[in-house]
């Protein structure tokens, strides 16, 4: 076996399961595809016929709506067939293993599988269960990863800011519980960002953050101060265990992007979020919807770079 | 047999195309030799519109065998595709498989009135009913090699024979 599951003998990409351990020429290969399938989504006929008659199987055995949403699409852009299973509401909850269910949806001839799971490393399980011409993509799974939102994320700062050699980048928020900040960080260090600042209080930076290469920062006018991009998060409500903190509303008075702190950040500084936004805790209305934020751009970006990794994975051999 | 100047078929290119093409029409490129050859053409022949730039890679029919090309470059047609008189150009015509994949691409950002086809190099071996309308000449190399365009740093074309490696 290749020491990296995700990639083949010959270095190439067949399953998407975390940005860690890819390498930059990678990252940069699925980017850059990405810019030409940005060009198709723009056209009047939004289809390529790469993957006529392959199916794509979504499984989500967690509630997801943008997500789901954006990898149906890539995948019909790219003329796959796309099949959607709400896990969650189906076989599981008879009592159904998860590898059980992935071998009966292998029988009918699955070719792809986009697994989101509560559970950290299940997408990893699956991987190394089918056999290898299937490919797997990680959607989501517990607190580890989120790599194609990662990916989406560097997919705009480079869009807006060119490259990454020079970036300050701040993430701000829930960095315990969220898999989107660990997959953004390992992005943006492998891409060459030479500063990414973690903005948290105490209660919500994991231990040993800083061994990611993240200066942690707990008061957030110096974390933002002179940044180029501020990457939010959202509060993970549902996520929350015990008194990590007072209130929401608490939070947003100590941590919530206001336009009087984003106005300590460059002035064209860009305002990412991966979604769904809780407007009032963790950013202000009036950043959301402000000339800074990139928010919905984001959103179009996410189709051309999950057609990119399924693209690239497809083409990839066993 | 020793290569001809790419420099000179495409001056022969030039003169062959310009009683045919107006300046009305629009070129399309495809990535990477043929957006060279373009170039030149369009700068030669006076052309009107924007030159277009084409990437057929995902269109391929070896996909499934091949993979994804490292190098997919974005589709840029800057003009109304639908009823536009449009001369595909390329650099080296072989198995005709890239046209195919060329036309597919263009058709799905419309109806052109008409497509015609313009290749600096032909080097037979055609797998396909394609034909050129202009050529800059013609080659005869082994089954086994490939005809490879180059551009130095100065916009100069440079023609070499490399090992085939299954890319057709």
């Amino acid at each position: 076996m290749s020491p990296n599951p995700q990639l083949n003998p010959r270095g190439e990409l067949r399953h998407l399961l975390s940005i860690e351990g890819l390498p930059r020429e990678v990252l940069l290969h699925i980017l850059d595809t990405a810019r030409s399938f940005l060009s198709v989504t723009e056209r009047e006929i939004k289809k390529v016929p790469l993957l006529r008659g392959k199916s794509v199987f979504n499984l989500f055995f967690e509630p997801s709506t943008r997500t789901r949403t954006t990898f149906e699409i890539a995948a019909k852009r790219l003329s796959a067939d796309v099949i959607n299973l709400n896990v969650a509401t189906s076989s599981q909850t008879k009592g159904e293993t998860l590898l059980d269910t992935v071998d009966n949806l292998a029988a009918m001839h699955a070719d792809m599988f986009v697994v989101r799971h509560a559970t950290s490393g299940a997408p990893y399980l699956i991987a190394r269960h089918v056999s290898p011409e299937i490919h797997v993509i990680n959607a989501g799974d517990g607190r580890h990863a989120h790599p194609t939102q990662a990916l989406l994320d560097v997919f705009t700062v480079r869009h807006y800011k060119g490259g990454f050699e020079h970036l300050k980048v701040a993430i701000v928020g829930d960095v315990l519980h969220s898999r989107v900040a660990r997959s953004e960080i390992h992005a943006l260090t492998s891409l060459g960002v030479p500063e990414v600042r973690v903005v948290a209080p105490r209660t919500l930076v994991p231990p040993h953050v800083e061994k990611m290469g993240v200066r942690v920062c707990h008061d957030p006018a110096e974390g933002l101060q002179g940044v180029d991009v501020v990457m939010m998060l959202r509060l993970q409500n549902e996520r929350m265990r015990g008194a990590l903190l007072p209130s929401a509303r608490e939070f947003f008075r100590h941590y919530g992007l206001t336009p009087e702190r984003l106005a300590l950040a460059a002035p064209d500084a860009i305002v990412m979020h991966p979604g769904p936004m809780n407007r009032g805790v963790e950013i202000d209305s009036a950043v959301a919807d402000g000339p800074q934020s990139v928010i919905l751009p984001q959103v179009t970006f996410g189709i051309a770079v999950r057609m990119a990794v399924m693209a690239i994975l497809a083409g990839s051999a066993p | 047999m020793p290569l001809p100047d790419p420099e000179a078929l495409l001056a022969r290119l030039v003169e062959a195309m310009r009683p045919d093409v107006a300046p009305s029409c629009v070129l399309v490129g495809i990535h990477s030799g043929g957006v060279w050859v373009a170039r030149r053409l369009h700068a030669a022949l006076g052309m009107e519109a924007a030159l277009g730039t084409l990437d057929a890679n995902f269109y391929r029919d070896d996909f499934g065998r091949r993979g994804l090309k490292p190098s997919v470059q974005p589709t840029e047609l800057p003009f109304e595709v639908a009823d536009a008189d449009v001369v595909l150009v390329d650099d080296v015509l072989f198995t005709g498989r890239t046209i195919r994949a060329a036309l597919n691409v263009l058709f799905d950002y419309g109806r052109p009135r008409r497509v015609r086809l313009a290749a600096l190099v032909d080097r037979g071996g055609r797998e396909l009913p394609m034909a050129a309308d202009w050529i800059g000449g013609r080659v005869e190399v082994p089954d086994d090699r490939m005809v490879v365009v180059e551009q130095d740093a100065a916009g100069r074309l440079a023609l070499s024979l490399t090992e085939r490696d299954g890319v057709a």
